[in-house]
């Protein structure tokens, strides 16, 4: 099949889910159906558009114009194809999950609920293949509009307000400093396409200018959670867990920090930052987000809460080491998209199982439970030792990768953070497992056998799906490898582009 | 002259003889689209069950949307047309002149009155007495003939007449609504759009004095010699001072949130998505094409101070629609502030920044149009108009308040909707200038609606019904389809700018060259009768 | 001296002047509905004058065609005065019609007191 269909399918089959699923609402098992051969179907469309990219093709789809000179039309580069690939697997797992959860919990509402995820779903897609910054922004604008229902799912005061949070937060940054930063850029470069090397590298913007631009980027991108505007990602922890994992793994702010890299990489270029130095404030308020977030989901007792932090903490991580502007750094980062949606996804999906089963939501309630739900705190062991960077999980890839692109650019303090934030790490995410494994059940009786009462089927598959990704990337890295190089082509200087490869071929051997 | 202008007015052109050889119904085209609704509305108001008065208007309603395409047509393809009424030669009889801001401006009001006829019966019938239906509807087409005339004609004192009669149709159609404040918002509003109508009859007025003539492209060759005079200068105070009492400019809007809220929801659609609309064309047309764009230069008319009232004008109206309780009064404040919006951009004086004003006149006509008809359609359903009594209704009316959802985004300038096209053009233009702080109050402003917006649909999609709401009469199946239609069109819009930003922007091109741009053929002007010599 | 010639030549402009601001003070300042529409025709006729008086041409005749007469007063202005003051009578008894219902709905036609019972309404809601 031609790629251009392929790209038009990729954005159709979810939003042909969307209008499938109302018309199936009255037969639950059809209407889950719609949502799994639509998430199958797009996981075999990207899956081929992935193959084809890695041979090296760049397919395009052109829509039509909308505003003078810029259109809605798709472009596929390999960073968006990461994306895609990655929300499109995850949409898969999170569906068969998604179903076991709301049954499970018999959640009111589940039609509208499957609609707006596919829509959000097809949003992401959208996002990743966007060419242009303005079909980025429409898809942006879509995935935020689409998940609020999600956030409210629940409908009581709590969910209202917190949702609120999320919407007003999220609309405030992209209207108030995502959308003026687009026109500036517009307006100084005269087009608003992705450009290998970099949009703005010929447009004569002045240094301070470029530090004021890349702020508003950072910060527009709201999605991308560096303080200060990251309170709306602990407060639409309200929502049902399957909509946690989607906002923390699968869509939301992945595609938050995918915008910041592709922001980076493709409208300022790496050069012109290290010209400029105008990322480098950024990268400092990255940093400072790594190691706060980290602090203060120490604090939090409430499990989803704690994991929202760490989310903050890790995608600033992402935003370090695209405003170190490396371009190792930039792999790293483009890997660690990956790395961190199959690692919180597994702790996602584990804090889900636990509700559904177990009914616990703060980790101090926790004791023993890994003995009464021995497969999912297993599976929330790898996601926990992956995000702490350990081998043989995917999380360690990432990481590497970012501390040698800093060092690569003299950012040092980068490593000093790598490394605190991972003691951290390790501080507010292995007391969850050590508890579940070592402590006996407060309600235990000394001596009597622990039933096992773990999570209904289709949680526990996913969460083993997942989990088993942790370790499959760690293998697969090359692929990735392969797949990501050529993002910072010509504009890496010739002997930093070499060496990737052969330290890639160290470090594996 | 004058006979002209009062068969013109009272028979909509209905006498018109065409000068020369041309017969065809092409060349008639622009004295029908008058004439028409004019003779509707005469035939409405004698035919007694409500039903034939309808059926009257629903002929002409669906007939003007087809003529202005035509004319749109000839003119994209042929350029301006002139249209003498009666057969006497511009500048001394009524000139009609369309080139492409006012045919745009034509197939948009046709457009919405087509839309609101179809919606139009069984709405009626819930909110007017019956007796009354027939002189309802010849009301609507009497507003629908002076806006069309409005639009169409090149003639100063011609406006001020069509003005008149589409502003004394409104003063009645407001009244008929059912609650008994209608009476006093139309009062208001009869007496505040009467000194307005008035201030701008005063600037022609001086206007003539100084120059002679009427014609609008006679009256721009003439006054630029003079235009930089006190009297030249006085006159167009007073004419966009009339006009901005018209047109609801901020800080003169304070006859429009009553008049939206009480007045009938078919007329409150009708008059939210054109009315102002028409007026802004006026003002545009005055500033642009009369004065030119270098009579800012020498005028008191500073730019910036305009723009800084322009974002007053968006953000003020926004803050007060958060707080209102009626939802129809919420959509008129916000209304006042999307005419911030438009005035932003007619106020920029560049090309992109007047294309969005342009787009956005249309766009927001779509919006508002959209929004007023759902809320209509609540309104007919369960009798609700306040935005407490709405929690849960997305769940008793989904279709309708899904409709309210989409044209709310449009209000709001999510991308993917109509109102995106047009901010962004806003915001290039004012980036274009270098006004941050400009970009800054568009994007707060486009922030507030988040707020007015997201508090009704939160409440309706996310609580349960009770009363009213949990319970709602079976919706009317063409109000909602009339709703949908516009709810696409805001999302059609928001991909497919041909017509919504296309056009804007050749009738952009157009008004910055002005009349005396060069761009335009002049009529060459001989006789023209002048005062006291 | 020039002042005060200047000041007399235009005392039609004076009247209007006068017209003018008066009209449009009742109209601000008076509660009375009817009072207020008085004020408003005031206005309108000010304008009316403003149009009329410099149509008049010293020494000329009404516009009638002969071959003896060479100077005419302008025509134009008074069939445009003709319309308008259609409109404004069209107007003032749309005003006045209106001031009917609503003394009919709310007993009286100040404005204060009508507003003050509207406020109320709205302060009901």
């Amino acid at each position: 099949m031609e790629s251009e269909t392929l790209l038009w399918m990729s954005l159709g089959i979810p939003a042909a889910a969307a209008f499938g699923i109302p018309l199936a609402g009255r037969w639950p098992n059809i209407r889950e159906g719609v949502t799994l051969v639509a998430a199958g179907a797009l996981f075999l469309t990207v899956m081929t558009l992935l193959l084809r990219v890695l041979d090296g093709e760049r397919p395009e789809a052109y829509g039509f114009e909308v505003v003078d000179g810029v259109a809605l039309a798709l472009a596929v580069e390999p960073l968006g194809m990461l994306f895609a690939s990655v929300a499109s697997t995850l949409w898969i797992v999170n569906s068969i999950y998604s179903i076991g959860y709301m049954r499970g919990n018999n959640e009111p509402r589940q039609t509208p609920f499957y609609i707006c995820f596919a829509v959000a779903i097809a949003a992401a897609i959208g996002v990743a293949f966007s060419a242009n910054l303005f079909t980025l922004f429409l898809f942006y604008e879509i995935l935020t509009v689409s998940t609020y229902p999600l956030v409210a799912h629940k409908a009581n005061e709590d969910a209202r307000t917190n949702a609120r949070v999320y919407l007003v937060l999220l609309m405030a940054t992209s209207m108030v400093l995502l959308l003026p930063a687009i026109i500036w850029t517009y307006v100084a470069a005269g087009s608003a396409d992705f450009i290998q090397g970099g949009l703005l590298a010929g447009a004569g913007l002045s240094a301070g200018m470029l530090t004021l631009l890349y702020a508003l980027y950072i910060f527009g991108i709201g999605k991308a959670a560096v303080m200060p505007v990251h309170f709306w990602l602990p407060a639409a922890m309200v929502a049902p867990t399957p909509v946690s994992a989607l906002l923390h793994a699968v869509a939301v702010v992945k595609a938050g920090v995918f915008c910041v890299i592709k922001v980076t990489v493709y409208v300022f270029g790496l050069d012109l930052l290290t010209e400029t130095g105008a990322s480098q404030p950024i990268a400092y308020v990255a940093g400072f987000t790594v190691i706060m977030a980290s602090l203060i989901a120490l604090m939090h007792d409430n499990l989803k809460k704690r994991l929202a932090f760490s989310t903050v903490s890790q995608l600033s991580y992402v935003v370090m080491a695209a405003a170190v502007a490396s371009p190792l750094a930039i792999l790293g980062a483009a890997m660690h998209i990956a790395a961190h949606a199959v690692s919180k996804i597994t702790l996602f999906f584990g804090a889900g199982c636990i509700y559904t089963a177990a009914h616990l939501t703060k980790v101090s309630e926790l004791d023993g439970i890994g003995r009464r739900m021995p497969v999912t705190m297993t599976a929330f062991l790898v996601g926990t030792l992956s995000i702490i960077g350990l081998p043989p999980l995917i999380g360690v890839w990432s990481k590497w990768w970012i501390g040698v692109g800093a060092v690569d650019s003299d950012n040092l303090w980068v490593v000093a953070v790598l490394m605190i934030s991972s003691l951290l790490n390790v501080a507010y995410l292995v007391p969850i497992a050590s508890r579940g494994f070592f402590m006996p059940p407060k309600d235990a009786k000394p001596g009597e056998p622990i039933a096992v009462a773990e999570a209904p089927l289709p949680c526990l598959i996913a969460i083993c799906v997942t989990a088993g990704l942790c370790v499959v990337l760690f293998f697969g890295v090359n692929e990735l490898e392969a797949l990501l190089l050529p993002i910072t082509e010509g504009a890496a200087p010739a002997a930093a582009a070499q060496a990737p490869a052969d330290l890639a071929q160290g470090a594996i051997q | 002259m004058s006979l002209i202008q009062a068969i013109s007015a009272a028979a909509g052109g209905a006498a018109a003889v065409p000068a020369g050889p041309a017969l065809g119904l092409i060349e008639q085209l622009p004295g029908l689209q008058v004439a028409l609704p004019m003779l509707g509305a005469v035939l409405a108001a004698l035919l007694r069950p409500g039903w034939l008065a309808y059926a009257v208007m629903l002929v002409v309603a669906l007939l003007s949307p087809v003529i202005s395409f035509a004319i749109l047509h000839e003119v994209l393809a042929y350029g301006p047309i002139s249209y003498e009424m009666g057969g006497w030669e511009p500048p001394v009889g009524i000139e009609y002149r369309i080139d492409e801001a006012n045919a745009f401006l034509l197939v948009l009001v046709s457009i919405m009155m087509a839309m609101v006829t179809i919606y139009a019966p069984r709405a009626t019938a819930s909110e007017i007495p019956a007796r009354l239906h027939s002189w309802y509807y010849a009301m609507l087409l009497i507003c629908f003939c002076g806006l069309q005339g409005m639009a169409i004609t090149g003639d100063a004192f011609n406006i001020f007449v069509f003005m008149e009669i589409s502003s004394l149709a409104m003063y009645a159609l407001i009244a008929m609504g059912k609650d008994r404040r209608a009476l006093v918002a139309a009062y208001q509003y009869l007496v505040i759009g009467t000194i307005g109508a008035t201030f701008y009859v005063l600037g022609i007025g001086l206007a003539f004095a100084l120059t002679g003539t009427l014609n609008l492209v006679d009256l721009a060759v003439k006054l630029d010699p003079v235009q930089d005079s006190r009297g030249a200068l006085a006159a167009l105070a007073f004419i966009s001072v009339g006009i901005g009492l018209k047109l609801a400019l901020f800080p003169l809007h304070l006859w429009l949130p009553n008049a939206y809220a009480f007045a009938p929801s078919v007329a409150t659609a009708l008059i939210a998505s054109t009315a102002t609309k028409v007026a802004v064309y006026i003002l545009v047309r005055f500033v642009y094409s009369v004065y030119g764009v270098d009579i800012s230069e020498t005028m008191a008319y500073d730019t910036a101070f305009v723009l800084l009232l322009a974002s007053i004008a968006m953000i003020a109206p926004s803050l007060v629609a958060v707080f209102q309780s009626n939802v129809k009064r919420m959509l008129a404040y916000s209304s006042v502030a999307q005419i911030g919006y438009i005035m932003v951009g007619v106020a920029l004086l560049n090309e992109a920044g007047l294309t969005g004003g342009l787009s956005h006149l249309f766009n927001h006509a779509i919006i508002k149009g959209c929004l007023f008809l759902a809320v209509g359609c609540v309104v007919y359903s369960t009798g609700i108009t306040k935005i407490d009594q709405m929690a849960g209704l997305g769940r008793t009316m989904p279709l309708t308040m899904g409709a309210f959802v989409v044209a709310g985004l449009g209000l709001i300038g999510v991308p993917g909707t109509a109102g995106f096209v047009s901010k962004w053009y806003l915001i290039q233009g004012a980036a274009e200038v270098g006004y941050w702080w400009l970009v800054a109050a568009i994007v707060i402003a486009s922030l507030i609606a988040v707020f007015y917006v997201g508090r009704v649909v939160e409440l309706a999609w996310f609580r349960e019904a009770r009363g009213a709401a949990a319970s709602p009469r079976a919706p009317a199946p063409e109000m909602l389809a009339v709703t949908w239609a516009l709810a696409l069109a805001v999302l059609y819009f928001g991909f497919q700018t041909d017509i919504s930003a296309g056009v804007p922007a050749q009738a952009a091109e157009v008004l910055l060259n002005g009349y005396t741009g060069g761009a335009m053929p002049v009529a060459e002007t001989q006789g023209g009768v002048s005062l006291g010599e | 001296m020039e002042l005060i010639s200047a000041i007399v030549e235009h005392y039609n402009y004076w009247a209007v002047i006068f017209l003018m601001v008066g009209g449009l003070y009742i109209v601000v300042a008076k509660s009375n509905m009817i009072k207020t529409l008085i004020g408003m025709a005031l206005f309108q006729t000010s304008v009316y004058l403003l149009y009329l008086s410099p149509g008049k041409v010293l020494g000329g005749t009404p516009p009638i065609l002969d071959k003896a007469i060479k100077t005419y007063s302008n025509p134009l202005p008074h069939v445009l005065i003709l319309t308008a003051i259609v409109v404004g009578v069209a107007t003032l008894a749309m005003g006045l019609a209106l001031i009917v219902r609503i003394n009919e709905a709310y007993g009286s036609i100040e404005e204060d007191e009508v507003i003050d019972l509207v406020d109320r309404e709205d302060a009901a809601e």
